[in-house]
This record gives C-alpha cells, structure tokens and sequence, in this order.
C-alpha cells in the first residue's frame, strides 16, 4: 500500500512540476516576444553603448576628458582600480536619475540639477568609503571629490541621459565608465611594473634591497627602478603612447586634415 | 504645469535640495560610527608606528593596549591633570584655547623593557592643518621615531611628510642642547649631509617650503608645553 502511495505521490508531483514547465515556456516566450517588439534589453543597438566607451568613442584617449585623474592617481593599481569602480558607480547611477527626471527638470536650471545630482552621489561614495575603505579612501583622498568637476561624468549626462530612456543610460554610463577604468588600469599597471616593481603591491620583479645581495630577482642581477615612471609627467606619455598604438591599428579614429 | 515657469522651476529646486540634502545626512549620520572607529584605529597605529611596531588597522587596538603602558594629561605647567583621557583630548580644539587653559597628552610606552615617550604634535600646513607624532628615547632628549600626516597638502610636495624616508630623519635628532635648553629640530634647505649628523637640523622637502616650515613650527611650538614636565623626570638626560 504505501509503495502504491509513495508512486502516486511522484506522478503527482511529476504532473505540478510539467504544468509549471509549460507555464514558465509560455511565459518565457510571452517576454521574449513583447520585448523584443519594443528591444532586446541586450540588443546590438545596447551592447554598442556598452562596448564603444572601450575602444572607438573611449573617453580618455579619443574624447581626451578626464585627464586630470588619469594623471594623479595611476601611481599604484589599487587606488585606479577603486577610482574607476567609484566612477563607473557615479556615472551610471547620476545617469540613470537623470534620464528618469529628463521630463521633469527645468530646462534652465538643468546643469545645476545635473550638478547637485554628481556632487550628492561622489558625497555619497565619499561617506561610504571613508566607512569602509579608509586605507583607500585616504590614498584618494581629494580625487574621489574631484569626481564631481571629471568631465566625463556631466558630459555624459548632457549628451545622452537627458535624451534617452534610464536602461541605456545606465548602458551609457556603465560603458563610459568602463572605458575611464580600462585606460586607468592600463596606466596603473605600467607604472606600478616599472616605477615600483610591484603589482597590486606584491614585488613581482623580486625584492629591492638596500644591496645586490640583499635583493632577489630582477633586482639581484643589478635592474632598477624606474623613478621617472612614478612622477605624473609619465602618465601623460603613456597616455600619448596609448593612443598613439590605438590609432595605428584603428584607422577609423585618424582625424583627415 | 509649465516646465519653463518660474514657480516650477522654483518648486523643482526646493524639492530636489530638501531630498539630496536628508538623503545625505541620513548617510553621514548613519556611518559616522563606523568611520571615528576608523580614525580612532588609525590613531593608534600612528602612535605605535613611532616607536617602531608595525601594525594593521585591525590589530592596532590590541597592540596599542599591549605597548602602551601610560597614557598622561599635563597643563602647561607640567603638572598631571586627573580625570582627563589623554587619547580623547582633540588637539586641534586644544589649540584654540589659551596656553594657561590647554592640556598636553603623552604616552609612554614600554617595547620589550625599554621605555619612550610619544608628544603629539599639531600645526598648520600650507592648505590645513597638520599633525604628527614624535616618540623620545628614556633620556627625554632623543627621537626614537616620528609619523606625520596632514589633512590637505599638495600630493607629491608637502604630502610627501606623511612618507617614511620624511619621519625618518629625525630619528635620533635631539630636541634639546647640551645645556638642557629647548632647541627643537629645523627642517633646513639644502641640508643634504648624507649622515644627516647635526643634532637639530633634518633636510626639507624641495618645493614645500611651506610645509616644512610648519612641521619645524608645531614641533618647537608643542615640546615648549613639555619642557617643565621633562625636567621633573629623573630620566632626563641631555648627554654632555
């Protein structure tokens, strides 16, 4: 008897988990359809958002805007690598307000909006990092503010949130705020590599000691340091040599005269 | 209602300040706790950094209760003042007050049976305010060890005082000459000696003249407030 029931018991739950199935495909194929009358959520037209920032329309080597952080804090990985997160949370959360509220700020006052809206988040960042990053909040320190006035994050609420609806504004801004990380990263790598020997402060290149024998790796066989990597004139020449490889091999980005 | 109005655009404003406004004091009240928490951590591994035990964050309140033996409050006086916690005297409201109306905190700290005397100091920068703290051997007289740190220089110049090749050249610089006299320790322009051998004078910072100039300022300006307590001590040595 009760193996009958334990039987009946499983067709049962057999037939619910069937039904549901087939609930769940029609639901499936409801969402699908009615979104992809309107769009894809990750259609061509969004992933471009998303992908351009990275390379054909990057901001800092084709639109040249935030220099002036790309210069200060690429010193060692770590603070770019925050830096580049807390931009990309600035850009792509002011973006999304800002494209929600696009129908309702007064046109003559929509800079300030734009304004109050980037000082309240980088604020916000600010707070949040002093809580519970306080190392790197410290090695930051006036930049995170400087977020506020980095060209990037009101451009980008300017050309594009203030016309487009918040999912490809939040594209937008996750993407040109990838683009300003991806580059800061880049430089942060070089320099920390050869300015210090260190990545993410490990000594990758061996260890720097006060003589040839004390030193391990590279250092040991009599390689130094390259102090000039860490001063901020270098930044903008890797910048320079960055874009410099970055137009050779895109042509498209080469300006005719 | 007409977005280019007047009273719209006026109603816009006062709605979108009053929210970013409590939306950002709910945030800094709310993680205020977690941040003096910070400082107070930082705090105490300036002061352990002095007299050289290396430290996180984390570990820094159990160390800190471990080599920290004494924690003192005097007038300018030199006398002992009760019922003070030295750790939570905040200089920078002490230094508004008149000198007869200060307090002096000192710790003394005790590393393996040997004793140091840890002044905190603090002064003005170029931009703001600056800060540090400067340990003594026993003899009263010796630096053993020196942390600044600062709160607006310019990154790459007066900055640089927080670095360790910065605190460290007053490592056993002296504070007082042979006569028992207050001296302090003068960060000096183009002073490069490689042994870095004169008892009072450390080299400055090549463009912070400003900042090194306040950090020779808060050092002579803060120990002058210790003199008579040193002098009381049966440790106090100036070597002649």
């Amino acid at each position: 008897m009760s193996e009958i029931k334990t039987v009946m018991a499983q067709n049962n739950s057999n037939t619910t988990t069937e039904e549901q199935k087939e609930k769940k495909k029609n639901e499936m194929i409801f969402f699908l359809s009615s979104s992809e009358e309107k769009e894809h959520f990750l259609s061509k037209r969004n992933r471009k958002l998303l992908t351009d920032p990275l390379n054909d329309d990057n901001p800092i080597t084709v639109q040249v805007l935030g220099i002036c952080s790309a210069l200060a804090i690429t010193v060692q990985l770590e603070p770019a690598v925050v830096m580049g997160i807390a931009v990309i949370v600035v850009i792509a959360a002011s973006n999304v307000i800002i494209s929600l509220l696009r129908n309702l700020i007064p046109n003559r006052i929509r800079i300030i909006v734009q304004l109050v809206v980037i000082a309240g988040l980088v604020a916000l960042v600010d707070q949040v990092l002093k809580a519970y990053a306080y190392d790197v909040s410290k090695q930051l320190s006036v930049f995170v503010g400087l977020i506020i006035t980095n060209c990037i994050v009101m451009g980008r609420l300017e050309a594009f949130a203030m016309g487009n609806k918040p999912w490809r504004s939040f594209l937008d801004g996750i993407g040109n705020g990838a683009g300003y990380a991806l580059l800061l990263v880049l430089v942060a790598f070089i320099r920390e590599l050869f300015g210090s020997g260190k990545l993410f402060g490990f000594e990758v290149l061996g260890h720097n000691g006060a003589t040839d024998a004390a030193s391990t790796g590279l250092y040991a066989l009599g390689y130094e340091n390259n102090g000039f990597m860490l001063l901020s004139p270098m930044a903008l020449i890797i910048v320079g040599i960055i874009i410099w490889a970055q137009r050779s091999k895109n042509r498209k980005l080469i300006e005719e005269d | 209602m007409d977005r280019n109005s007047n009273s719209y655009t006026f109603i816009f404003s006062i709605v979108m300040v009053i929210v970013v406004g409590s939306a950002l004091a709910y945030a800094a009240t709310s993680l205020a706790p977690l941040q003096s928490k910070n400082v107070k951590q930082e705090k105490m591994q300036n002061i352990l950094a002095t007299v050289g035990i290396e430290t996180d964050r984390t570990g820094a309140q159990a160390k800190y209760e471990k080599y920290i033996e004494k924690e003192i409050v005097l007038n300018n006086k030199g006398e002992i003042v009760e019922n003070r916690e030295a750790f939570n005297v905040d200089l920078a409201k002490e230094l508004d007050k008149p000198v007869d109306e200060q307090v002096f905190p000192l710790y003394v700290a005790n590393v393996e049976g040997k004793k140091y005397y840890i002044v905190p100091v603090r002064g003005s920068g170029l931009w703001d305010e600056i800060w540090g703290y400067i340990s003594l051997e026993s003899d009263l007289n010796t630096v053993a060890g020196a942390t600044f740190d600062h709160a607006g220089e310019t990154p790459g110049l007066g900055a640089e005082i927080t670095k360790d090749w910065f605190g460290g050249m007053y490592v056993n610089e002296k504070i007082f000459d042979t006569e028992g006299n207050l001296v302090g320790i003068f960060s000096v322009k183009g002073y490069a000696q490689p042994n870095n051998n004169d008892d009072h004078k450390v080299d400055t910072i090549s463009g912070a003249t400003i900042t090194s100039d306040g950090v020779t300022a808060m050092i002579s300006e803060r120990f002058a407030h210790y003199v008579p307590y040193f002098k009381k001590q049966e440790n106090f040595n100036v070597g002649n």
